[in-house]
């Protein structure tokens, strides 16, 4: 068991790292470890933990800029937010469901350092294209700051980008500024039948490419959709693609007016209004309906949407699959029956032959030591990580070996 | 200095090579369009040109994408797939001529950039070459980064990190209607309220430009726009959508400007008139080009908020100076454009146009804001960093450099007042830590 250190102020942050650095001692770095299970297992005497950093500083909605503490509960944020009729449009990944732990715990700043984004990505941006500035405490124990708190600047390094989704190996985030933007007042959700996933692809390119700005577009094989919540969804009895339309009442009725139209020639479509649009997103965002087995390893592929069904059938053929597919085909969530080796050669083969990487998301601690749960870089680039981490944290003292064994 | 002008990327690699194992530096270029010096030559390094780098390779309609040389101009993208109805959205006001490579390097915006994102929010993917001949890609035709961030990292570096060949962007579908309100108001504060209004409203407009009374004078006599000519400040909101969504949105942005106090308000009646709006706007900076024989463009973000408390000081900046000012602003996203007006044959005249500049943008700062929107800092605001960032910030953000190009030899000079060598910034300093933790500390 290591010892927790809860800090509460950017100065006794730095204390922790100082004394960790002088102690030899490398910490493990927690906001209130909700996806303490993503990633390699670190091991380290210490444990900081950053919910103790709490509270909104700088909210002004129409600079549509928020300011908090790194361990600022993302719940206090989004009803802050929801407050002012604004809204993450990034749809923090909740990954809660999947991972165990404490329900919607989430900190601020693990939202940043994990950069998990959910549906609205690749239409509106992930973490990382919200996440405006910060100030940290790097593992040379020195308070520094990058970015700002206005939505458009370009001074200097955008160090920001770095340090989203480096999972607290560079720096330990003490305060984080994002931008938001106003909650959309409409959400509405088509839903097209079929077993097909070739098919249901070629849907959800059919859509994107459509005027209608669809900001979801996900597929569910029919066992995932019967596990959804909302009765419409579960009642197709089959696949299901799901296309959302959000924004201001006159153009989500007309965007969805579009749509119908595009898809005239299918029969039994179903739509889903605000709160059963709402509920199955958020159950595709957490990968909710993806599988039933608590047992079952979970990984997520980001590649070209339009490889999406070749990279399932080719994984179909080698071994038992559960998936979902979202992000227009772009984002794949698939569940494997544990074993020792997690079947990482062929998901990584599966992403060099299709494009894009992938990610362990969920796998005991002992899988997890045992196999890549990032998909390797090259040697030049992994040179450059750890050129990267040696800067940052010359004495491995954050989170050593959460995403590389040497980093 | 030698020019080189590479067509492939194994020459770059090759040209980067040599130079790096002969200590010689290298300044990458696009079209020079650069705003703060970033692609100035230096008199003891290669300039490499990458003009020759001008041919789209792929598009990619299923996947919603393009793939370009990094030479291309960045209005081509947009060219090359308008048939098909989708567009690049990023359009700095120099897209005939800038490079998507350049672009990349300064994270470039544009008039759209508040709904659609700056060029970082639109790019997948890059080629690039490391100082050291090692050719890499970073990101593709799918979404975040396999690792760190570094396609993140590399736009808006300036050319300091490697050189781009090749880019990956998203394309759009094109709304299929815009309109364009133009909004005269007797004040700038009655202005920059709207502004803040009509985001306040939850409404976030394709573009939301602001001009003041000599912005607007010098654009209407230059492009002959229609702007009113007896207001302070004049607002031009694009509204783009499917038609029901642009209908209702005009609706709510006009009420909320006449409950403002909006004098005059004028709706686009045809693409051509949308257009020619437009076109008052982006040729702001010639039209000042015609009523001064020189001008000099600054680039400062502030929190909206403080308009009417930083052009109340920049007017007192004026008199001081005693050289004229007009402002064109990227007002939903707080982005100033003031043009300094001045006559560099009058003696003193571009020494004071310079002071002036700088203090404009330390009263950025001042006020919550940043030195540089989407410019770059390049040479112009090198010696200004230290109004925003502190010695350690600095000393962080070179040893970034320090990781990608240890012995400084790409765009030396540009950004960083002070250049450390890296072994100096790779020390570890011991600090009085031990003293200061007999015991661990515990919170
Ligand atoms: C009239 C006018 C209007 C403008 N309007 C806007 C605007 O609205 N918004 C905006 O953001 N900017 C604007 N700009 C600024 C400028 O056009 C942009 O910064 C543009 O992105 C520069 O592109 P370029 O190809 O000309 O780059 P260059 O000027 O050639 O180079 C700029 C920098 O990028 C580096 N660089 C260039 N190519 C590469 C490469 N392939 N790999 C690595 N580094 C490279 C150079 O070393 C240099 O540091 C404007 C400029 C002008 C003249």
């Amino acid at each position: 068991m290591s010892d927790t250190l809860s800090p509460t102020t950017t100065d006794e942050v730095l204390d922790t790292v100082r004394a960790a650095i002088a102690d030899e001692a490398p910490l493990q770095v927690l906001g209130r470890g909700t996806k303490a299970a993503l990633g390699r297992p670190v091991a380290a005497p210490r444990t900081i933990q950053l919910s103790g950093l709490s509270g909104i500083a700088y909210y002004e909605p129409r600079e549509l800029v928020l300011t908090a503490a790194a361990g600022t509960p993302l719940a206090e944020i989004e009803a802050a937010l929801q407050a002012e009729g604004q809204h993450l449009p990034f749809e923090p990944c909740n990954l809660d469901r999947l991972l165990g732990g404490e329900p919607d715990a989430g900190t601020l700043g693990g939202a940043i350092s994990a950069n998990l984004s959910g549906p609205r990505r690749f239409y509106a941006g992930g973490a990382r294209d919200h996440f405006l500035g910060f100030e940290a405490v790097s593992g040379r124990g020195e308070i520094f700051k990058s970015g700002g708190r206005v939505i458009k600047n370009v001074t200097g390094f955008d160090l920001s980008k770095l340090i989203a989704g480096s999972f607290g190996t560079l720096g330990i985030m003490t305060e984080v500024s994002l931008k938001v933007l106003p909650a959309p007042e409409t959400t509405r959700t088509l839903l097209l039948p079929g077993d097909d996933l070739a098919a249901a692809c070629q849907y959800l390119s059919a859509a994107l490419k459509s005027p209608h700005a669809v900001n979801g577009a996900a597929h569910l094989p029919a066992a995932a959709a019967g596990r959804s919540t909302v009765g419409y969804v579960a009642g197709m009895r089959s696949g299901v693609t799901a296309l959302r339309v959000e924004g201001h009442r006159p153009s989500v009725e007309a965007r969805l007016a579009g749509l119908r139209t595009l898809f005239q020639d299918i029969d039994q479509t179903e739509e889903l209004h605000s709160h059963n649009s709402a509920k199955l997103w958020r159950e595709i965002g957490k990968g909710t309906l993806l599988t039933q087995n608590p047992e079952s390893q979970v990984w997520r592929l980001s590649l070209p949407p339009t490889n999406a069904a070749s990279a399932i059938g080719a994984l179909s053929e080698q071994m038992d699959i559960e998936f979902s597919a979202d992000w227009g085909g772009g984002l794949l969530w698939i569940a494997i029956p544990a074993q020792a080796d997690a079947a990482q050669a062929a998901m990584f083969k599966a992403t060099e032959q299709y494009g894009g990487h992938a990610t362990l998301i969920r796998a005991d601690e002992t899988v997890r030591a045992a196999v890549p749960v990032f998909q390797p870089l090259s040697p030049p680039l992994m040179d450059i990580t750890g050129r990267l981490k040696g800067n940052f944290d010359p004495h491995r003292i954050l989170n050593p070996g959460k995403m590389y064994k040497d980093v | 200095m030698i020019v080189v002008l590479p067509e492939t990327t194994q020459q770059v690699a090759d040209v980067l090579r040599y130079c790096s194992d002969n200590g010689i530096k290298v300044v990458a270029r696009g079209s020079g369009t650069s705003l703060s010096g970033g692609a100035l030559p230096l008199a003891d390094a290669v300039m490499l040109g990458l003009g020759r780098f001008n041919r789209i390779t792929e598009i990619d309609y299923e996947n919603r994408c393009v793939v370009a040389q990094a030479g291309v101009a960045n209005l081509a993208i947009s060219h090359a797939v308008a048939a098909e109805g989708f567009y690049y959205a990023p359009d700095p006001s120099s897209q005939i001529a800038c490079s998507i490579g350049g672009n990349v390097a300064e994270n470039s915006g544009g008039v759209h950039c508040l709904k659609y994102g700056l060029t970082t929010n639109n790019v997948l993917g890059v080629e690039f070459v490391t100082v050291t001949g090692e050719i890499i890609r970073l990101g593709g035709k799918f979404q975040d980064a396999n690792g760190y961030d570094l396609l993140g990292l590399i736009t808006g570096s300036e050319g300091l990190l490697g050189v781009v060949t090749e880019v990956t962007v998203r394309i759009l579908r094109k709304p299929e209607t815009a309109r364009a309100l133009l909004i005269g108001f007797p004040t700038t504060t009655a202005a920059a309220d709207c502004v803040g209004a009509v985001i306040g409203a939850g409404i976030i407009p394709g573009g939301m430009e602001m001009m003041d009374r000599p912005a607007i004078h010098a654009a209407e006599e230059f492009v002959h726009a229609g702007y009113p000519l007896d207001v302070e400040a004049l607002l031009i909101v694009e509204l783009d959508g499917p038609q029901a969504e642009v209908d209702y949105l005009v609706t709510r942005v006009s009420e909320i400007a006449e409950e403002l106090g909006a004098v005059s308000i004028r709706l686009s009646e045809s693409e051509q008139e949308r257009e020619s709006f437009w076109a008052g706007r982006k040729n702001a900076f010639p039209a000042i080009g015609r009523i001064s024989p020189d001008y000099y463009c600054m680039d400062g973000t502030i929190p909206r908020g403080k308009l009417p408390e930083v052009l109340a000081r920049m007017a007192e900046m004026s008199e001081k100076y005693d050289l004229r000012v007009a402002n064109v602003f990227h007002a939903g996203d707080g982005n100033l454009h003031p043009l300094i007006l001045y006559d560099a044959n009058l003696p003193g005249q571009l020494e004071a146009a310079e002071n002036f500049g700088a203090e404009i943008l330390k009263l950025c700062v001042e006020v919550g804001g940043v030195l540089t929107g989407e410019h770059g800092v390049g040479v112009e605001k090198r010696d200004l960093m230290g109004e925003m960032f502190t010695e350690v910030d600095l000393n962080q953000q070179q040893r970034v450099k320090c990781s990608f190009d240890p012995d400084s030899l790409l765009n030396p000079g540009k950004v960083f007042p002070t250049l450390h060598r890296c072994a100096e910034l790779g020390r570890v300093h011991v600090h009085d830590g031990k003293t200061r933790f007999p015991e661990l500390p515990r919170f």
